[in-house]
């Protein structure tokens, strides 16, 4: 695997800015596209529209609360879609309901994280996700 | 603090002494059920037999090359199974075969991860993966 590429889901900008500065300190060569509602990233995700050459990602970070589709919805479309499922999605979000984690798992969610508020323990999320997921985990092929 | 119920699917004796001492280190009140191939899995997943008793874990860590049901086949019973999948599952072996990372995937496993051979680096990863768990995945509720 040469370079990673990462696909980011959130619609709220505070959260893309934390999240991109926490990644720029990665120390794995890796790309991240960032998509800011869930049916962006389905169309993304089936390279739609203006993302017809996309590179599908070997990670997905998704949000749970977005405007038109939410996570949970774009959690069960990656999931039952054959070429999509095998990639592992991160759910990360604000969230520490109960309910969510429990939808999240049984969906097929390969992780549920929740976003802390404050900035330093954000980062050290982010951090931690890559950390685990780039030098600890294996990931699957890109799904073509 | 929290207390976890693991569940270690392994059939190599020094595989599980590494790795319930491993965890035996950490902060983590955990309480690890060994079971050494596919069969006893499942029974022990099911509350069957000699495990009637037996708690649901949080957490499967797992063997790919098992005697009889093999990890492959375990994960895919477990993810299909209503009550079962929402558990976390970490493959956890010596194979980095691309093949058998992605057919994980496919089967929705949570995390693919390589066995070190040199002992403190297996010690290493075995912590990662608690730390991490710990920390930032929640603990979700026990399924049923």
């Amino acid at each position: 695997m040469n370079e990673i590429q990462i696909l980011l889901v959130e619609d709220n900008e505070g959260d893309i800015v934390l999240t991109l500065e926490a990644f720029k300190e990665l120390t794995v060569q890796h790309t991240v596209t960032v998509v800011k509602d869930g049916a962006e990233a389905v169309d993304f995700l089936r390279r739609e529209g203006q993302y017809s050459d996309n590179v599908m990602p070997h990670l997905i970070l998704l949000d749970i609360n977005m405007p038109r589709l939410s996570g949970i919805e774009v959690l069960d479309f990656i999931k039952k879609d054959e070429k999509l499922k095998k990639i592992p999605v991160v759910m990360l979000t604000t969230s520490s309901s109960e309910a969510d984690i429990t939808a999240c798992y049984e969906k097929s969610a390969n992780c549920f994280i929740t976003k802390p508020l404050e900035f330093g323990k954000f980062l050290a999320v982010i951090k931690s996700i890559e950390a685990f997921w780039f030098t600890v985990a294996q990931l699957p092929k890109s799904a073509a | 603090m929290k207390d976890v119920n693991i569940l270690l699917v392994e059939d190599n004796e020094g595989d599980i002494i590494l790795t319930t001492e491993a965890f035996r280190d950490m902060e983590l009140v955990n309480n690890m059920s060994v079971v050494r191939d596919g069969e006893e899995a499942l029974r022990f997943l099911r509350k069957q037999d000699e495990f009637a008793e037996a708690p649901t874990p949080q957490l499967i860590l797992m063997d790919i090359n098992l005697p009889g049901i093999d990890g492959k086949q375990l994960l895919g019973i477990i993810k299909k199974d209503e009550k079962l999948s929402e558990i976390p599952v970490v493959m956890l072996t010596c194979s980095a075969n691309e093949n058998d990372i992605d057919e994980c995937y496919d089967k929705q496993v949570n995390w693919y991860i390589t066995k070190p051979i040199d002992y403190d680096k297996y010690t290493k990863v075995m912590h990662e993966i608690e730390a991490f768990y710990v920390s930032f995945v929640p603990y979700h509720k026990t399924a049923r």
